[in-house]
Order: structure tokens, then C-alpha cells, then sequence
């Protein structure tokens, strides 16, 4: 199973958890199964997020594929100017 | 069929890290280069804006009958012909923007929120009748308290810009409005624990300003609706296709009927991120059946379209008497203008990013303040934090001895690494600037009497994103390259060097375009030092798409498998003796062969490049402070930066180099300076001061390359990265100068010289 690491403000969304075991094949899986464990967090999965799969960062990418073993991020969307 | 790679990773490429000549150049030196403001059309008005005078006022009404009377004057467009929008977050330049405020910064609604906010437009035959109307709107402003500095803007009693702002990010959520429009934070370990292993914790508040991102060319656009309802875009901008959906979205328009054309761009350096004449031009051109074009002055451009945030950061470090850092903390406070969506988010992330930590605690706020909405910069929000950060360390080097590069190289962030901010760092490369900057000769040769030297280093992200490109193969094996990425820091001749890389063709055979919005599908703009990575991308996957297609058309012409023909040199062959004696068939040989065989050759591709890598980058500086004026001189720069992949080496000096002066010009002269009315006094390079050549030496660069795992040359970003390091380098070099460290920029001769001054009499007393 992933290992989906909080950080910033989606701490505040998901209890006292800091880290969390996900089974998920992709992105997708991994963020509607995060929003049916996180009620609080499924409105913010949809915009504005990146994940950082295994320190990669990732953005928009719902067929990412997640490794049994990786590590995820949730991390605010990146640009720049 | 099977393609060779020509790429980096197996160390033979032919084009890639050469220096062919601008294919933009010429134009560009005979004036043939057509800029924003160069489009005419038959029957073309001009479109003029009226803005606030006031910083924070109550618009009651607006009366522009008068000037609708004037002749010349063909229509009038406020408030009332836009529609409100709901709140709606979409992703623009740094960060998302809600087009429940693009609306209201466009045109200015119940209120207006900043001096030059736009409170009315006009289109007219002439510039003169056009100015003349402005002065005929009647406008009634209930005029409002303003508040400036992001920290009077924090108060419980602060004047609030909008009176429904409730702060995100905060539990529980707050029953009052105010000015801080989200807190965010960013934790790693437990930053008590690390401080209490700390033989030494310094801690202090640092001030940056606004500053303005200084692009030559001022914002500019053309408009032409039809009658039928579709229009097109000629415009200045970073991005064509983020354009077409702000403005089809205001508008209420179907993407699909406006047409944007991106014309060359004179600068942008993230400020041209954003739409601010465009959507008017448009209205103006609905409701007057005729062309409007619009060009900001450059007191415009200063008033009225976004700085970077200027901020307040306090910053606390922890560090054993070894030179161990074992604790980070900071808080920042980044003014957003108008609106929300200042990049401390970034800021945030970026503070302690080249740094190896266990313990880390970051908190931000998103301040807004009677000043024009803040726009992306140069790796937005980084330069702020990173300078309280890197003075810091700094402080720290000299408080025990340490060399201050032993000190990050000791510290420093690299593969493996647990990010900041969380993540753990594949490949990056910030040792090895640090170790090139410790055996440059630079940092070696001795200073004169009374000069300093600093250093520091600096992280951006990088992004990726949504990027088409096209290769239109012609008849006689020449190529036509479209991208859909506007060309700000040399794109095109990047994007050529890796289709000539992966085609195996002369890259003097392609020529690159950058293609409008009907002709290429949704491109993300041009910012995030994504261009040279994602359109890289884009165009390698449509150079591969062309090969196939090639190799299939050998195939045929050979009669035989596809499997059994290769692609090598820019020629089809047959992969092996098995497959058959044929003479190979070059790219001239198939373009000709093309309609008896099947037809033209296109190739393309549509991705959503992933997996940028992240860019370090260290910067020495050599200063010389005149105690008489408090003039600081920049005496010797040089930049040290991991481009991943160095594709066109002269362009990447180039961004090094403009990074490096802009950041120069951050560090020691450019401040907005305000009225106490909240009225701008220099909107206008004689008095917001950038540096020019001869304030600034040859910048040195020395290219590190730590080729980006996920690239099929390697290539990370290189433009937002070399801004970061300047004004804590620089800040560094003047203490070791002085031996006084300032941590409010700009450090400007009355800055300098006040302080000085200021320690004479406390020496004296």
C-alpha cells in the first residue's frame, strides 16, 4: 500500500492522522479513496492539488501510476512565473 | 521499427548543447519583429482606460453620458456590461486565481481597491478623443480609509477590502471578516526538538518590497469581434491560450470562437500571466463593431498591473557549534494586493528547501492591501523567504568561523534528501554548485579595502503541465515547428535543437512558429521554467510520432515489416542485413515520396509533461559600499546553476544573467513609494530604479548539469531559479563590508547611508 504523507493545511483536514496506508494503483484511485476516508478533504482533491509520488511531483495526472510501495505527498499545485 | 536515441544519456548528442543562431534574431535587430502594440487593422479605435485616483473608494455611480456625446467617441464600457461571476478557482501564472475576482481587477465593481484600479474604458477614433472622454466620465467615489503595509493590513481594525473575507486555513474558522485571506503551513518533525539541540538559535524580521517584474515592452492587445460572435486576440502575453479562457469566460463566449494570437513578447518575466486590457479591448470591440486596440503607458504598467508581494519574514535558526543546522522557523506575511492569491504558498515551501533538515515549521499569510493584485515574478514567493533564510545562515557561518559555503555544503539538500516541504529529492544538483562556487577562482581572488563578498543559494520547483507541439514536414524535407508556448527566454531555438536531436536532422532545416489557439490544442503558458521541459517534451513525442511514420513509409516503399526498418542520422535503413540491401531514405527523400505513398507527414503530440526537476543554484558577489553616498557597486557576479541539461548554453547564460541583475535591482533600489493618500509618486524608470548595463559587471555563469531523470535530454528549468540568491548574496556582501547586516530591502544610498550614520553617532555616544 501507498504512503500518503500530510502535509500543510491538509493536516487540518484529516484529523489526527499525519500519515496515511492507501491501496491504489493511480492517482485517481488514491485521491477518491483518500475523499471517502477524509470526508473533510474529498471538496479540496479536486482542484489545486500535486502529489509527489516517490519525490516526483506530479500534477493534473489522475492515471499516474502509484507503486505498493511509494510514498505520496499531497502538496499544494505548483506554477511560477 | 526501432529509434536510436540520440540523447544525453547515452552521451552522443549531436545538437543538443550547441549555440546555433537565434532563429528570432534577425527580425528582432532589423525592428521586423512585431510586438504587441505593432497589429493594425481597417477601422481600428483606440481603447483608454479610466482608473481610481482613490486607493480605496465606494464607486456610487458612474455617468459617462457626456463623454458618449463627444465626437469621435464610439462606446463606453464599465461595470454594468460585465457579468458578475461566481467564485470559480482556475489555475493562471502562480497559483490559481478566482474568476469571481479576474472580473472585478479587470473592471473595478462596488469598489475600487487600488490607485489605477480601471473604473470605466472608452473607444474612440483617436487617442486624443479618447483621453479627452475619460475626463467627461463622472464618476462618484465614497472615498475609503486604505491600508499599504501588510502588517497594519493584519490589524483587528484595519480597513477591510472586502468585507465578506473570511480566513481559510484556520480551525475553527473565524466568525469575522478581515484582510488575511488564508494561513498556511508547512511542518517537518517538531521544531522544539530541534532547537533545544541547537548550540546556537538566531532569530530576526526581515522586509522586502514590491517590486515590478520591468519587462520593456508594456502591455498591449487588439480586439476584433464580429458580428457573427466570433473575435480574435492579438496580444503580449505569456500565455495565448490562459488568455482565451479568462476572456471567453468574462465575455461569456465559447473558447472555440475567439482566436488568440501571442505576438513576440517583450518581457514578461511572470507578469504577463494575467489578463488586464484584453477582456476590455474585447467589450470594447463587441459594443463598437469596430477593431480596438489598447497599450498601456508605463505609468500604467506601474499602477495598475501586479508586482511581486512585498513581505515581512521573520525567520529563527538553530544550529550546533559544529555548523549542524538542527531547526528551521519562519513566518511569513506576503501581501497579495486586491485580491487574494499572493505566493507564500511557494514561499513557504521554498524557505528551508536547500537545506537537509529533521525539523522545519513554515507559516504563511496571504495578506491583501490597497495595491494592484500581486503577479508572479520569477519563481513567485521564493526570492522573499530564501533571503531571510540565506541571511540567516549566513549569520550563522560567521557567528562560528565557517566558510559559508562548508557550512551549506555540510547542510546542503541532495538526492535523498526529505524536502522542506516533504518530498524526497530525486537527482538534484546543489552540492555541485556549492562545490564549483568553493573551486571558482572567484571565490578565491582577493577583495580590495572596504569590499565585501557573499554568497547564497536558491531553489525553484519547476513545473510541467499541459503543452502540444507540431511538426508540419515539407515537400522538401524541411520542417515547420509549431509550439503553442510563447518565446520569452529563447524556447524556440531550444525546441528546434531537440526536434533536430531526436530527428537527427540540421536544426538549420526547421523552422519554429508559435502557433495561435485554433491551431495547436490547450497549451499551458509560458512560466514555471516549464518551457524548454514541457514543450521539449511535447516536441520530442511529436519528432517520435514523425519517425514512425517515416519508418512505416520506408516500409512500404521497401516492402517490408516495419519491424525490420530503423531510423538513424535523420535516414530510414534497414535494421539489419536480414531486412534486405536498400539504400537508405532520407527525410528530403520521404518528404518527396510523400503524396505517392500516403500523404504528408504531421507529427504530433498532446501530453501533460510530469516530472520536472527541481534547480538549485549558488551566487557569488563581490560589492564595494561608498561610505560617502551609501552607493553599493556590484563589483564581480557570478552565477553557479544546475540546468539539468544546458540545450541552447547561450540562452541558459542568458537567463542566469537576468535573473541575476533583476535580482540586483531588487536587492538594491526598487521600491514602490506611496503618498499617504495611497497614490503612486514613481510610476516611471527615472524613478523606480532598475538597473541599467552600466550599473552592473559581466555576469560570470558556470552551467552545472544534473541531467533530469524524467527528460529525454535531461533538461530542467532554468529561469526562475537565478533570481532567488541574489538579494541575500548581495545583503551578505555588504555586511562583510560593513560589518552591519540589513535585512529591509532595497538597500538604497539613504538606506545605506542612514545606517551608517546611524552608527557613527552610536559610536560616537
Amino acid at each position: 500500500m501507498a504512503r500518503v504523507v500530510f502535509t500543510g493545511n491538509f493536516r487540518h483536514l484529516v484529523g489526527e492522522d499525519t500519515e496515511a496506508d492507501i491501496p491504489a494503483s493511480n492517482v485517481r484511485d488514491l485521491l477518491n479513496r483518500l475523499g471517502e476516508r477524509y470526508p473533510a478533504l474529498a471538496p479540496h482533491l479536486d482542484e489545486g492539488i500535486a502529489v509527489a509520488i516517490d519525490g516526483e511531483i506530479h500534477q493534473d495526472a489522475l492515471f499516474s501510476p502509484v507503486g505498493p510501495d511509494s510514498e505520496v505527498y499531497l502538496m499544494p499545485k505548483i506554477a511560477g512565473g | 521499427m526501432a529509434a536510436t536515441s540520440n540523447g544525453k544519456a547515452n552521451g552522443a548528442t549531436r545538437w543538443i548543447g550547441t549555440r546555433p543562431v537565434r532563429p528570432d534574431g534577425v527580425d528582432k535587430v532589423t525592428g521586423r519583429a512585431r510586438f504587441g502594440a505593432d497589429v493594425h487593422l481597417p477601422n481600428m479605435l483606440v481603447g483608454k482606460v479610466l482608473r481610481s485616483p482613490h486607493a480605496h473608494a465606494r464607486i456610487r455611480s458612474i455617468d459617462a453620458s457626456a463623454a458618449l456625446a463627444l465626437p469621435g467617441v464610439k462606446t463606453v464600457t464599465t461595470r454594468d456590461d460585465f457579468n458578475d461571476l461566481s467564485s470559480e478557482f482556475v489555475p493562471a501564472g502562480e497559483m490559481l486565481v478566482n474568476y469571481r475576482d479576474v472580473v472585478r481587477n479587470v473592471m473595478a465593481r462596488e469598489k475600487a481597491l487600488f490607485e489605477g484600479h480601471p473604473v470605466a474604458a472608452v473607444a474612440a477614433v483617436s487617442e486624443k478623443v479618447a483621453r479627452e472622454a475619460l475626463a467627461l466620465i463622472d464618476v462618484d467615489y465614497e472615498v475609503l480609509p486604505h491600508v499599504l503595509d501588510v502588517v497594519d493590513a493584519m490589524a483587528p481594525d484595519a480597513p477591510l477590502l472586502h468585507e465578506d473575507m473570511i480566513t481559510a486555513g484556520v480551525e475553527p474558522t473565524p466568525t469575522k471578516p478581515s484582510n488575511i485571506a488564508k494561513v498556511v503551513e508547512f511542518k517537518l518533525g517538531d521544531v522544539a526538538e530541534g532547537f533545544a539541540e541547537a548550540d546556537i538559535v538566531i532569530e530576526r524580521e526581515f522586509s522586502t518590497q514590491p517590486v515590478h517584474q520591468g519587462y520593456i515592452e508594456p502591455h498591449s492587445c487588439i480586439a476584433n469581434y464580429s458580428e457573427d460572435g466570433q473575435a480574435e486576440l492579438w496580444c503580449t502575453t505569456q500565455g495565448h491560450f490562459v488568455v482565451r479562457g479568462h476572456c471567453a469566460k468574462l465575455l461569456g463566449m465559447d473558447v472555440s470562437k475567439l482566436r488568440v494570437t501571442a505576438s513576440e513578447i517583450g518581457g514578461g518575466f511572470g507578469g504577463k500571466t494575467v489578463v488586464y486590457l484584453e477582456p476590455v479591448a474585447l467589450m470594447l470591440s463587441r459594443k463598437s463593431g469596430q477593431p480596438v486596440k489598447m497599450t498601456m503607458s508605463r505609468e500604467e504598467v506601474f499602477r495598475a498591473s501586479g508586482p511581486a508581494a512585498g513581505t515581512r519574514v521573520w525567520v529563527k535558526i538553530g544550529m550546533t557549534n559544529d555548523g549542524r543546522i538542527t531547526a528551521g522557523e519562519a513566518v511569513l506575511k506576503y501581501q497579495a494586493g486586491a485580491f487574494q492569491g499572493s505566493p507564500v504558498q511557494p514561499g513557504c515551501m521554498c524557505a528551508f528547501a536547500p537545506y537537509d533538515l529533521n525539523h522545519v515549521k513554515v507559516v504563511g499569510y496571504d495578506v491583501l492591501v490597497n495595491r494592484p493584485k500581486v503577479a508572479a515574478y520569477r519563481a513567485p514567493g521564493a526570492p522573499q523567504s530564501e533571503f531571510a533564510v540565506e541571511s540567516v545562515v549566513d549569520e550563522l557561518a560567521k557567528r562560528i568561523g565557517m566558510d559559508p559555503v562548508e557550512l551549506r555544503l555540510k547542510n546542503a539538500a541532495k538526492q535523498g534528501t526529505k524536502a522542506a516541504y516533504g518530498p524526497t529529492f530525486g537527482p538534484v544538483g546543489l552540492v555541485e554548485t556549492l562545490e564549483e562556487a568553493k573551486a571558482h577562482e572567484h571565490y578565491r581572488a582577493p577583495l580590495k579595502e572596504g569590499q565585501g563578498r557573499g554568497v547564497a543559494s536558491g531553489f525553484w520547483f519547476n513545473i510541467g503541465g499541459e503543452t502540444c507541439a507540431t511538426l508540419n514536414l515539407g515537400e522538401d524535407g524541411t520542417i515547420a515547428l509549431v509550439a503553442g508556448t510563447p518565446d520569452i527566454g529563447g524556447s524556440r531555438a531550444s525546441l528546434c535543437l531537440q526536434a533536430a536531436e531526436t530527428l537527427g536532422v540540421d536544426v538549420e532545416r526547421i523552422r519554429p512558429l508559435i502557433g495561435d489557439t485554433s491551431t495547436l490544442g490547450y497549451t499551458f503558458l509560458t512560466g514555471g521554467s516549464r518551457t524548454a521541459f514541457a514543450s521539449g517534451m511535447a516536441v520530442v513525442e511529436a519528432g517520435k510520432d514523425m519517425i514512425r511514420q517515416l519508418c512505416e513509409r520506408a516500409a512500404k516503399v521497401w516492402d517490408i515489416p516495419v519491424d525490420a526498418v530503423e531510423w538513424a542520422d535523420g535516414e530510414a535503413r534497414p535494421a539489419g542485413s536480414n531486412a534486405g540491401e536498400f539504400d537508405p531514405l532520407s527525410l528530403a527523400d520521404l518528404a518527396r515520396l510523400a503524396g505517392k505513398t500516403g500523404g504528408p507527414f504531421v507529427g504530433r503530440a498532446q501530453i501533460n509533461a510530469q516530472g520536472a526537476g527541481p534547480s538549485f543554484g549558488t551566487h557569488i558577489v563581490d560589492v564595494d559600499v561608498d561610505r560617502e553616498t551609501g552607493r553599493v557597486t556590484i563589483e564581480r557576479y557570478t552565477v553557479i546553476q544546475d540546468a539539468g541539461t544546458a540545450v541552447h548554453p547561450s540562452y541558459v547564460e542568458g537567463q542566469l544573467q537576468g535573473g541575476a541583475v533583476q535580482g540586483i535591482g531588487w536587492a538594491l533600489n526598487e521600491e514602490y513609494i506611496y503618498d499617504d493618500k495611497g497614490r503612486l509618486q514613481n510610476p516611471g524608470f527615472l524613478d523606480y530604479r532598475i538597473p541599467v548595463c552600466s550599473d552592473v559587471p559581466m555576469i560570470d555563469t558556470v552551467i552545472v548539469e544534473v541531467p533530469n531523470p524524467t527528460h529525454p535530454y535531461g533538461v530542467r528549468g532554468v529561469g526562475e531559479t537565478p533570481i532567488v540568491p541574489p538579494m541575500a548574496a548581495i545583503a551578505n556582501a555588504v555586511e562583510d563590508a560593513l560589518g552591519m547586516r540589513f535585512m529591509d530591502l532595497p538597500m538604497s544610498p539613504p538606506r545605506v547611508l542612514k545606517a551608517l550614520e546611524d552608527a557613527r553617532i552610536a559610536e560616537a555616544a
